[in-house]
């Protein structure tokens, strides 16, 4: 089982998410300019500030010629988690439903955050422990979760709604406290806080979001998703 | 346009910042009246943000070597070695005008800057912390226009380019009110064979400029902004005061440009194709050219109309000036400057050689054929006059008391609630929040977990940072405020069970020729060296930032001090917070409270005291060796230096950070003073640790005959209770969380 976490120009998060995803797999960088996905079995679109969030945060790294594989990929049902500004990315190639709009009080906030895993299921929380919370950084001034009345209805009756804020904790003004959502065919999904930077105790005291990482190692080696 | 034709006088150097006496040195170097691209170019070089011409003797008395050392001052930025063959490259630097003019920006740039200085020596930078100065919040919205500013710059770069924010400090002061201060310290981490240094080598080397395209922002900034007094408060509705007229030379930062010039730069190096490597920062490329040329020993010819511009039409003397960001300069040897192309192609970063190094040391500036300007390289870069200043200590009170925030019959429980509210206390949450802290996944511990930030290393051990430096005590005595402020430091390294490696400083005072300015600054660096010294923590790299006043006079002297130390077990790094019920309290060191100059004393609108009472070095270094000893072994539970607001405000923010309370008992030992000074007293040396029943024990049988230490109470319950000489305070953890949030209310 092979990650390939994309290398976009301002991408910050890169290593970050390299790094996580070795502790459950193996996993390699992918240079934005290549079209080639190196064989990876699943894709990290990872955090920071492509292409400098100019245009708007995302609207840029959509044209990258690897990202062009990326949505060939995901059509083809292969697995695509998008972190924060991989999120954006993802919701602007329309891979994902809905946008992020700048936090209700416009500013970067960075906070660990109390997440509700509310389908606990393949192929991104299937491994997340049931009925816990996971305690996950968030850092961001673009996380408003926004989609229309109708589209998020849809997604709460498909059951796309993956992961919402717990009481208290959504503080960029998401719409239904989510977090994180995932296509309707459930290979596709994009979070703002960051699993990556929740891997390991002694770096910020949770590992929580490993779970993340591992769900979708036992999607690919069951053979429940695949490109 | 200036008619290069018509040479300039004395009146045009003297409009340049230059003195006359330095224009005649001008003109015998160059044998005759400098041209008007010359001229600009020494007066910058030759000013005293570039040349150090006011306090070059005296950083000469610092400390600058150490068994850690591996670059002193006079490269970009100090390195000391952290073991397994890695080095940690830091610096601090402020960019105080700038901020003064456009918050935003100034401070965004300072970061950029500081970020250039550590990637130029080929170290990846890990950290940045900053150290704020402003007015006080309550005044006329000036302070907060300017710290909301700050504070998004910074966090704009910082987080934008993938390098987490993890500590800092900021004061309220009036003093600060219009000249706040924007410090912003940088650490990096390096192999040790690959660090690189700026001197240009080889004659016939092409010097190569890469990065952002080079435009018209930020002319003059060195001599004009960051060289001479603020024009003061100004009529400023907007907020920008009297300094309207300045902007232009404020520099813009695009952090995504910084990013690619990063990777780009440390790949340019991981490849091994240039032969040396400087950033532009002040001063532009007649800085970096002058110094890499200068500490090669060689000479560098450039070609200005090689230059990648941003617009048309610019002068020759403003390509040479300009201080446009996220730029780098470079030498290569022939062969590979093709490769040096490909690697900035690939990085989308813009890359041209403009010039060559040559053998004899002159800096030459040609628009193709046509030479422009020739000087010595030693006459631009060495022979800035250096000025001896004329300190005399003020017979008057130079700072006016401050305004009485707190009546000084308010109870016990009144004092501590107003202290944990005030500014300079209260918890820094709604800023450090806005700076991703996390990113590159080494913090293991963030603001207001612990008293230093601390970065885990791949060995397993991990480095320690803090920035400290408290202005309103250096006023009261600058030796010996400064001498805590660098106490103040070590004492957080240890906290996290660190021992100091290295450290750097950035002064920031008031106009240097001013003789009471001029005492502050020998008196500041006296006490910096004589701190330095007794901690083993040698001043490799920093910045001196003078003609910090306005009309209303200098701010605080503020030498802010950057310190990094190393703890061998990144698992064992130390927290502030008291952790499980149950566990004892003690108060560690020597410590002796004492009100003047304190947060309280400021609440109660004293003036400054005249002095402060003198610290016992040695002393207050082996209460840090014992705290740093338990740490390190995993002994205590928790463990908080003693600062602004005395023991009852330490006490309280350990209870907030660890979200329980405590019951402490105040014997006499302490208790010679009376209950306010005993409470909120400050001075240096104190601290407060828990930690089991048997581990304290064991800590008391360390410390017995070495350094001072009492028991004083026990972990627990929902609220922090002090009892002494039969006063009692008390206040709910619920109460103490809501004043410790006052700064909320300014966000």
């Amino acid at each position: 089982m092979k990650f390939g976490v994309l290398r976009l120009p301002g991408s910050c998060d890169d290593v970050d998410a390299l790094q996580a995803a070795r502790r459950v797999a193996d996993a390699e960088l992918i240079w934005h300019a290549d079209r080639d996905l190196r064989g990876a079995d699943a894709i990290v679109v990872p955090g920071g500030f492509s292409y400098g969030d100019y245009l708007r945060a995302g609207a840029i790294a959509r044209f990258a010629p690897a990202m062009e594989s990326v949505i060939a990929f995901a059509c083809d049902g292969g697995l695509v988690l998008g972190i924060c500004n991989g999120f954006q990315v993802l919701c602007e190639a329309r891979l994902l439903p809905g946008a992020l709009l700048p936090n209700s009080d416009l500013r970067f906030t960075f906070r660990q955050v109390e997440l509700e895993v509310i389908a606990p299921s393949a192929p991104f929380t299937g491994a997340c422990p049931r009925g816990e919370r996971l305690s996950i950084p968030a850092k961001h001034s673009w996380g408003r979760y926004y989609a229309d009345q109708p589209t998020l209805d849809e997604l709460d009756d498909a059951g796309q709604i993956v992961l919402r804020y717990a009481p208290g904790e959504n503080f960029n003004g998401s719409l239904r406290d989510i977090a994180g959502v995932r296509n309707a065919a459930g290979n596709v999904f994009g979070m703002m806080p960051h699993p990556e930077h929740a891997v390991d105790q002694l770096i910020g005291g949770s590992s929580d979001g490993l779970c993340i990482f591992q769900s979708m190692r036992l999607a690919v080696e069951e053979g429940l998703v695949g490109a | 346009m200036p008619d290069s034709a018509t040479l300039p006088g004395m009146q045009d150097a003297l409009a340049l910042g230059l003195t006359s006496a330095e224009y005649e040195l001008i003109c015998e170097h160059q044998d005759g009246p400098p041209n008007l691209l010359e001229l600009a170019m020494y007066s910058l070089l030759w000013s005293e943000h570039c040349a150090y011409k006011h306090s070059k003797k005296l950083l000469r008395t610092l400390p600058t070597d150490g068994p850690h050392v591996v670059l002193g001052p006079g490269e970009n930025a100090g390195a000391v070695d952290v073991g397994s063959g890695l080095v940690c490259a830091f610096k601090v630097e402020s960019h105080n005008h700038p901020s003064a003019v456009e918050p935003f920006q100034g401070a965004a740039t300072g970061v950029g800057g500081i970020l250039r200085d550590i990637f130029a020596i080929g170290a990846r930078p890990i950290a940045v912390l900053d150290s704020l100065r402003f007015g006080e919040p309550s005044s006329a919205g000036r302070a907060r226009y300017l710290l909301d500013g700050a504070v998004s710059g910074i966090g704009h770069y910082g987080n934008s380019i993938g390098v987490p924010t993890v500590g800092g400090e900021v004061y309220f002061e009036a003093p600060y009110e219009h000249n706040p201060l924007v410090n912003a310290m940088a650490l990096g981490l390096a192999s040790r064979e690959r660090l690189v240094r700026s001197a240009a080598a080889g004659p016939g080397n092409a010097v190569i400029l890469f990065g952002a395209a080079t435009g018209r922002d930020g002319i003059g900034g060195a001599s004009v902004l960051a060289s001479a007094e603020l024009g003061g408060a100004g009529d400023g509705e907007d907020g920008a005061g009297g300094d309207h007229d300045k902007r232009p030379t404020v520099q813009v930062g695009d952090p995504f440009e910084e990013k690619k010039l990063l990777e780009c730069s440390l790949e340019l190096l991981d490849r091994g194709l240039l032969v040396s490597l400087q950033d532009l920062g002040a001063a532009g490329l007649t800085s970096s050219a002058a110094e890499m040329a200068s500490k090669g020993a060689v000479g560098i010819d450039i070609d200005v109309a090689s230059v990648p511009l941003r617009e048309p039409g610019m002068a020759p003397f403003e390509i040479m000036i300009s201080e446009s960001q996220e730029r780098m300069l470079c030498i290569a040897e022939p062969a590979q400057v093709p490769a040096v192309h490909a690697v900035c192609a690939k990085w989308e970063v813009l890359s041209a050689v403009i010039g060559t190094v040559t053998e004899r040391s002159r800096l030459r500036v040609f628009e193709g054929e046509r030479l422009l300007g020739d000087m010595a390289v030693g006459a631009l870069v060495d022979d800035c006059p250096l000025y001896d200043l004329a300190p005399a200590k003020p017979a008057r009170p130079l700072y006016p008391a401050p305004a009485r925030a707190l009546d000084a019959h308010a109870s016990l429980r009144e004092t501590l609630l107003a202290l944990i509210a005030s500014p300079n206390i209260a918890s820094r949450r709604p800023l450090f929040e806005r700076y991703d802290a996390i990113v590159q996944s080494r913090t293991v511990r963030r603001p207001e977990q612990a008293d230093a930030a601390v970065l885990a290393l791949a060995d397993g051990g991990a480095l320690a940072v803090s920035i400290d430096g408290n202005g309103r005590r250096v006023a009261a005595d600058p030796y010996r405020g400064t001498i805590e402020a660098a106490l103040e430091c070590a004492a957080n390294l240890a906290c996290v069970g660190a021992e100091p490696l290295g450290a750097t400083n950035n002064l920031n005072f008031g106009n240097p020729e001013k003789p009471h300015v001029a005492w502050q600054l020998s008196e500041s660096v006296r006490g910096l060296g004589e701190a330095c010294r007794a901690l083993q923590a040698p001043i490799v790299g920093g910045n001196v930032s003078l003609y910090n006043e306005t009309p209303a006079g200098p701010i605080y002297p503020t030498p802010v001090i950057g310190m990094v130390g190393r703890l061998p077990d990144a698992r064992r790094a130390g927290r502030l917070g008291f952790a499980r019920a149950g566990d004892r309290i003690a108060l560690a060191g020597p410590f002796a409270p004492a009100l003047p100059a304190s947060e309280l004393a400021k609440l109660h609108g004293e003036p400054l005291p005249d002095g402060l009472p003198a610290a016992e070095l040695q002393a207050v270094c082996s209460a840090q060796a014992l705290v740093r000893e338990a740490v390190r072994d995993g002994l205590l539970a928790s463990a908080h230096d003693i600062a602004e607001g005395g023991l009852a405000v330490a006490l309280a923010e350990c209870c907030l950070a660890g979200g329980v309370g405590a019951e402490v008992v105040l014997e006499d030992s302490l208790g010679q003073a009376a209950p306010l000074e005993a409470l909120f007293g400050e001075g240096p040396g104190g601290f407060v640790v828990s930690g089991g029943a048997d581990a304290l024990d064991a800590l008391a049988a360390r410390a017995r005959a070495r350094v001072a230490l009492i028991s004083i109470g026990v972990v627990g319950g929902d609220s922090l209770t002090i009892e002494m000489a039969g006063e009692r305070v008390t206040a709910a953890l619920s109460e103490l969380d809501e004043a410790h949030r006052a700064l909320e209310a300014l966000s």
